[in-house]
């Protein structure tokens, strides 16, 4: 937006460039979360017995695999400029899938890469529709989400118990340091995905893209960048990362039931604004996730140990988070532009 | 111009009338409207009955989107509504004194009004983008009415209560009646007056309007206060109808509703054009396709396929990149380059 009233800074401008991109100010609102973080763990540590258990920081992890999975794919889109609203939908899909194909004595083998392909093809059927037809990613998603959940609902309306021997073993696999320090195989994986996204992030052709269309597309797409094939790309990959999510989930429900994952973009959202990265696109880090997920599983610890606070706390205590954050990140980018 | 308007309800209109004359091979009643003990009944009525809290609700997502913006927290704001009215009444030493209903019901409306201004100071002021800004109050906000209604669902038994969501007046039912009067009102209020121009010129260009000596930031804030006070309404009229709170259940997810029923309304997502019959008719689809799904017997969950269709076939048919596609097909005349390089 062009803003009359400001006379150009020549001060800001005749800085070095290095300090001018500097790391400091984009790392700003991850600095910023990770002293959340930490502040949030002292108060518990400080409030609660038994509250500095290793095994307490692991099952953040071990509560929330699926849901650092499905943010990590978000957080594509989101660097894109644009949003998914369907990522619960698909999960709650997947889970029903999951467990109908299982149920029908279907082989895990097959029902695996059949529901990620699933999740992956409605993400990439999403985002042809956002670039081909110049759907707005709102209301693209949105019917998307529609659509999942119709779906899940129609499949099969009640809760399916899952009892496959893969399934299971996935379940209550442990991987143990000491006794009474697990993580789960879930947390494996999440963690596995969020390495291979930061990496395509910040170091592939296909990551710079990502980060170029969020800065300005019409630059990109001057610029020579593959937009579209981007475009359709990072909601192909939110795609793939809510089925996945959706797997994990099914591992650690054993169930499939068209009512999961209940409001899980918002959360999934709210974990991406909270790690800092910038709504807008074109700012952010996948790291910053990371923490935004752990920020709302410190949040539900937190509850859990003091025990008299009712849930519907994380709800309000996300929310004022969010508007922090957010006027954070607004104050951040007013300084640089 | 006009005409185009009459093109752009058209469809809707049509989908409705089908919609409703398909419903009579399964229900042979079903345009039939008796008259008991003064009061109408119907499908058609219930029709309308049901549409009251979308209605309204999508009359203020209206105003909202034509300034561009987009309201995520209206069905939180509803649940805030029913849950404090509720509570007041709830703590009433007489549940049906008219005073202390209206006290109740005043109570809500104003701190509806003022999350409103809560929007709409986020949106404007500080200048945070519209869907983001009111995720806030739609995460925040169905806390909130967990933490007045202490999680629990409050019932309440209060007849003058009650009268809002199922009362009637004239045989009509009172919240027909309430949602006519808001849309009657909303539509004289923007169409009679400039109000409407300088909200579709605001939702055009803030910039531009502003340099123009619109006052775009008051209103913006004025329009999402509109909105959350519609969605106050709404959230009393379900509340009263149930006759009870219910945090979670009400208006959950309304607001995609109101979207959906804007978007079918002709009212473009970018801003600066709407139609407040159009999303009221929208509304009054929405309703009917719930309505109908439960006449034939489907199950009610493939509902949200039918939407997920009428989503998908209304955005393609005003997608200009997708008519171009297809009359290029048809005419094999040499389109416009697409804007966009698929490489």
């Amino acid at each position: 937006m062009i803003d009359i009233s400001a006379p150009p800074q020549p001060e800001t401008a005749a800085v070095t460039p290095r300090r001018r991109r500097g790391l400091d100010r984009r790392h700003i609102p991850v600095l910023a979360t990770l002293g959340l973080l930490a502040f949030m763990y002292g108060l518990g540590v400080a409030n609660y017995d038994n509250f500095s258990d290793a095994q307490v920081f692991l099952n953040i992890f071990v509560d929330n695999a699926f849901l650092l999975v499905v943010a990590a794919g978000m957080t594509f889109v989101i660097l894109t400029g644009g949003i998914d609203l369907s990522v619960g939908a698909v999960v709650a899909l997947t889970t029903v899938l999951a467990a109908t194909l299982l149920d029908a004595g279907w082989p895990a083998a097959v029902v695996l890469p059949l529901v990620l392909l699933m999740g992956t093809s409605m993400g990439l059927g999403m985002g042809a529709v956002i670039h081909y037809f110049k759907v707005e990613p709102f209301i693209a998603t949105l019917a998307g989400m529609f659509l999942a959940r119709g779906l899940a609902l129609l499949i099969n309306r009640n809760s399916i118990p899952i009892t496959d021997p893969f399934w299971t073993a996935m379940a209550q696999e442990r991987i143990r340091f000491a006794p009474g320090i697990f993580i789960s195989t879930s947390v494996v994986i999440a963690l596995v995905v969020v390495l291979i996204g930061a990496y395509v992030l910040a170091y592939t052709r296909f990551g710079r893209t990502v980060y170029a269309i969020g800065g300005n597309a019409d630059s990109a797409l001057l610029m020579g960048l593959p937009v579209g094939r981007t475009r359709i790309a990072v909601y192909t990959v939110s795609g793939f990362c809510s089925s996945l999510g959706g797997v994990l989930l099914s591992f650690y429900m054993l169930s499939g039931y068209s009512l999961h994952a209940q409001g899980m973009e918002l959360d999934a959202i709210a974990a991406v604004v909270i790690g800092g990265t910038i709504l807008t696109g074109g700012s952010g880090y996948l790291l910053g996730t990371v923490l935004g997920v752990m920020v709302l599983g410190m949040i539900q610890t937190i509850i859990a140990f003091q025990g008299d606070l009712s849930s519907w706390w994380t709800k309000i205590v996300i929310g004022v988070l969010l508007f922090a954050f957010i006027v954070l990140q607004r104050l951040v980018t007013r300084r640089t532009s | 111009m006009s005409n185009l308007t009459r093109h752009r309800l058209f469809w809707p209109a049509a989908v409705l009338v089908l919609l409703l004359a398909s419903n009579v091979f399964f229900a042979p009643r079903f345009f039939t409207i008796t008259l008991q003990d003064g009061h109408l009944y119907g499908s058609l009525i219930d029709i309308l009955r049901s549409a009251t809290p979308l209605a309204l609700v999508a009359l203020g997502m209206t105003m909202v989107i034509a300034t561009g913006g987009i309201d995520l927290s209206l069905g939180s704001i509803m649940a805030i509504s029913g849950a404090l009215a509720c509570l007041i009444i709830g703590d009433l030493p007489n549940q049906n004194s008219v005073g202390g209903v209206l006290i109740a019901v005043g109570v809500a409306l104003v701190l509806s009004a003022l999350l409103g201004v809560w929007n709409g100071v986020l949106v404007s002021v500080i200048g945070i983008q519209p869907i983001i800004a009111t995720l806030i109050l739609m995460v925040a906000g169905r806390g909130i009415a967990q933490l007045i209604t202490d999680g629990q669902i409050i019932n309440v038994t209060s007849a003058p209560y009650r009268v809002i969501g199922a009362g009637y007046l004239l045989g009509i039912p009172v919240s027909v009646i309430i949602v006519a009067v808001v849309v009657a009102a909303a539509m004289l209020l923007v169409r009679r007056s400039a109000l409407g121009v300088l909200i579709e010129s605001v939702g055009a260009s803030p910039t531009a309007s502003r340099l123009a000596g619109i006052r775009a930031r008051g209103l913006t804030i004025t329009v999402y206060v509109f909105a959350a006070f519609c969605a106050g309404i709404a959230g009393l009229i379900f509340s009263s109808n149930v006759a009870s709170a219910d945090s979670n259940a009400a208006g959950n997810l309304i607001e995609l509703d109101a979207i959906l029923a804007v978007v079918i309304g002709g009212t473009a997502l970018t801003g600066g054009r709407f139609s407040i019959a159009g999303s009221v008719l929208g509304a009054v689809l929405i309703s009917a396709l719930d309505i109908t799904t439960y006449t034939i017997g489907v199950p009610a969950e493939t509902t949200l396929l039918f939407k997920a269709v009428v989503v998908v076939v209304l955005c393609l048919s005003q997608s200009a990149a997708f008519r171009a596609a297809v009359f290029r097909r048809r005419a094999a005349v040499p389109a416009t380059p697409a804007a966009e390089v698929s490489a």
